[in-house]
């Protein structure tokens, strides 16, 4: 860094966390560029829609409006303090430089210090009928709704592993779409037993169960337990069959499924960063580790929200502006003491509410165990999991970069993000290994494709 | 099976609650016209005319997207103007011909 210059700091992502970071940061005197591949901030959870498809605040995001409102205010808010690059893609880091793909082409952008907060996505288990037409995320289910108004199909089914099922079902009913079934993979068991860890948070529970009130009163109660759910249909999704606790088959007419089971980290920019990553053995997945103020392993790399393990919007918020005052700490000047304290008591609350909830949406490993020889895993490049298990005997493939190698899984153009979890749980389990053992894909730049077209221009 | 069934493709797949409104924008797919909303991206624009929106490269079966935010690169699409875009990330734009199947007519 140039001391007599001052320092470039970068954040990737303009969601809750990299949204509280740059306003953190300006408000300490630097002067911070934020880059994010929309064209509006927010991020998913509180995404804008486009131009020409706005809509009031309170019909987009309901409870949580007003946390909207206040973080897509913030870039006018603090005009010139920010350097925002809007629908810029970051594709590549090395060393102590991105570079950029963006409304003005190729650029290459240094940084003395940078900030990650690169959010997360739906985790994806493959399950018959996966990849047929008609068949998203419930991520994509709720985007939809939110960005576009618009429902994925006329008759919807729903299946989820996590909090965000009881939310989209409840957006859907309440703007009028018809949800036939509402699903969770996970039991009730769990949520009922962890009721005091999930009072951490006491706003975030009556919220929910709100929304499952809501859901009830509307006829579409949330089903737990299922299991064994596949989508039938021939060119495009005719319906959805699942078995219940009780061992009975259902099954029932719709045109489209949202379903996914939970989230998992956007984590690649901190893997070409070369940040350690570490593995969780409760969301069974590998994260970037940082210290409770955000720092990474790599000293001018710090992470914040759902990118460095998942905590939901408001820890999000919490750690953009926690890790932007490591930051502002780290360059030598001064921080508000009180403050840091009362972001860690907060944080540390968080933290405790996270657990719980995990424990409340425990991993579906029945659907990860279900997932058949002839089932797509890698829907980039058609690689069934027989594909996967016969080159983990057959070959020896003890490690999933390996296995990508030989089987071309996690190679195409999401770059693993869709199938990478569920290939590392067809993987150990033909091994017959924990899945920690077999290891992480490792990210590749570019991180997502470059059309030739924008290549070229 | 019923000779005359129109194929399943041609049925639209979204489906607008009608929670905004916009003015028409009129774009083709295969050569044949269709109609968006001001404010569509492209993938809502292509999957209200009909339900899948590419060829997949490796098998018969069709696609339709599958995340809505960037990260699965499901929707990727190809324009008559040599264009290949995200549609659900890119606006629809009046007079676009999105290619599908293949035909540009
Ligand atoms: S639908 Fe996943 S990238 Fe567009």
């Amino acid at each position: 860094m140039n001391a007599t210059s001052s320092p470039r700091i970068v954040v990737v992502g303009a969601g809750p966390a990299g949204l509280r970071a740059v306003a953190t940061l300006a408000e300490a005197g630097l002067k911070p560029t934020l880059i994010d591949e929309a064209r509006r901030p927010g991020g998913q959870i509180y995404r804008q829609p486009p131009a020409g498809a706005d809509r009031p605040a309170e019909a987009l995001y309901g409870f949580e409006a007003g946390k909207a409102r206040a973080l897509h205010g913030l870039l006018d808010r603090l005009g010139a303090a920010v350097d925002h690059r809007p629908e810029t893609l970051v594709w590549n880091l090395f060393d102590a430089s991105l570079d950029l793909l963006g409304p003005n082409g190729f650029e290459t952008v240094g940084f003395d210090r940078l900030v990650l907060a690169t959010g997360a996505m739906d985790r994806i288990l493959p399950f018959p009928g996966w990849t047929l037409p008609g068949v998203y995320t419930l991520g994509a289910a709720q985007i939809a709704l939110k960005a576009q108004g618009v429902a994925i199909g006329r008759r919807v089914a729903l299946v989820g592993a996590g909090p965000l099922l009881p939310l989209v079902v409840h957006q859907y009913l309440k703007a009028g779409a018809e949800v036939v079934a509402a699903l969770d993979v996970t039991p009730l068991g769990p949520k009922i037993r962890n009721i005091f860890g999930l009072l951490a948070e006491p706003a975030t529970v009556a919220k929910g169960v709100w929304y499952t009130l809501r859901n009830l009163l509307a006829g579409r109660p949330i089903r737990s337990s299922v299991r064994a759910i596949r989508v039938e249909g021939d060119g495009r999704v005719e319906a959805l069959a699942w078995t219940d606790a009780a061992g009975r088959e259902h099954r029932i007419a719709c045109d489209a499924v949202g379903a996914s089971f939970g989230l998992r980290s956007e984590a690649q920019l901190a893997d070409l960063a070369g940040c350690r990553f570490g593995f969780d053995a409760v969301t069974r997945q590998w994260i970037p580790v940082h210290s409770a103020a955000g720092r990474s392993s790599r000293a001018d790399v710090y992470l914040a929200g759902d990118g460095a393990g998942i905590g939901g919007a408001d820890a999000a918020e919490l750690q953009g502006e926690r890790a932007a005052l490591a930051l502002v700490e780290d360059l030598g000047r001064p921080v508000d003491g009180g403050r840091v304290a009362d972001l860690e008591r907060a944080l540390a609350r968080q933290r405790r509410f996270r657990a719980a909830l995990e424990a409340a949406y425990p991993f579906p490993t029945h659907i990860a165990a279900a997932i058949g020889d002839d089932e797509i895993v890698c829907r980039c490049e058609g690689i069934t999991a027989g594909t996967l298990r016969r080159t983990a005997i057959d070959r020896d493939v003890a490690e999933m970069n390996r296995l990508k190698a030989l089987t071309r899984c996690g190679m195409g153009r999401c770059q693993g993000r869709v199938c990478g979890q569920a290939a590392a749980e067809v993987l150990a389990a033909a091994r017959g290994v924990e899945v920690e053992a077999v290891g992480r894909l490792r990210g590749n730049p570019p991180i997502k494709p470059i059309a030739v077209k924008e290549a070229l221009r | 099976m019923i000779e005359d069934a129109p194929p399943p493709s041609s049925r639209p797949l979204f489906h607008r609650l009608g929670l905004r409104d916009g003015a028409p924008i009129d774009f083709t797919i295969d050569g044949r016209p269709a109609r968006a909303m001001a404010g569509d991206l492209l993938i809502t624009a292509i999957l209200t005319n009909r339900s899948d929106l590419r060829r997949f490269e490796f098998g018969e079966a069709m696609r339709a997207g599958f995340c809505l935010m960037g990260g699965c690169q499901d929707c990727w699409v190809d324009l008559a103007d040599g264009r290949r875009v995200r549609a659900c990330s890119t606006p629809v734009e009046a007079g676009m011909a999105v290619i599908v199947e293949g035909r540009r007519a």
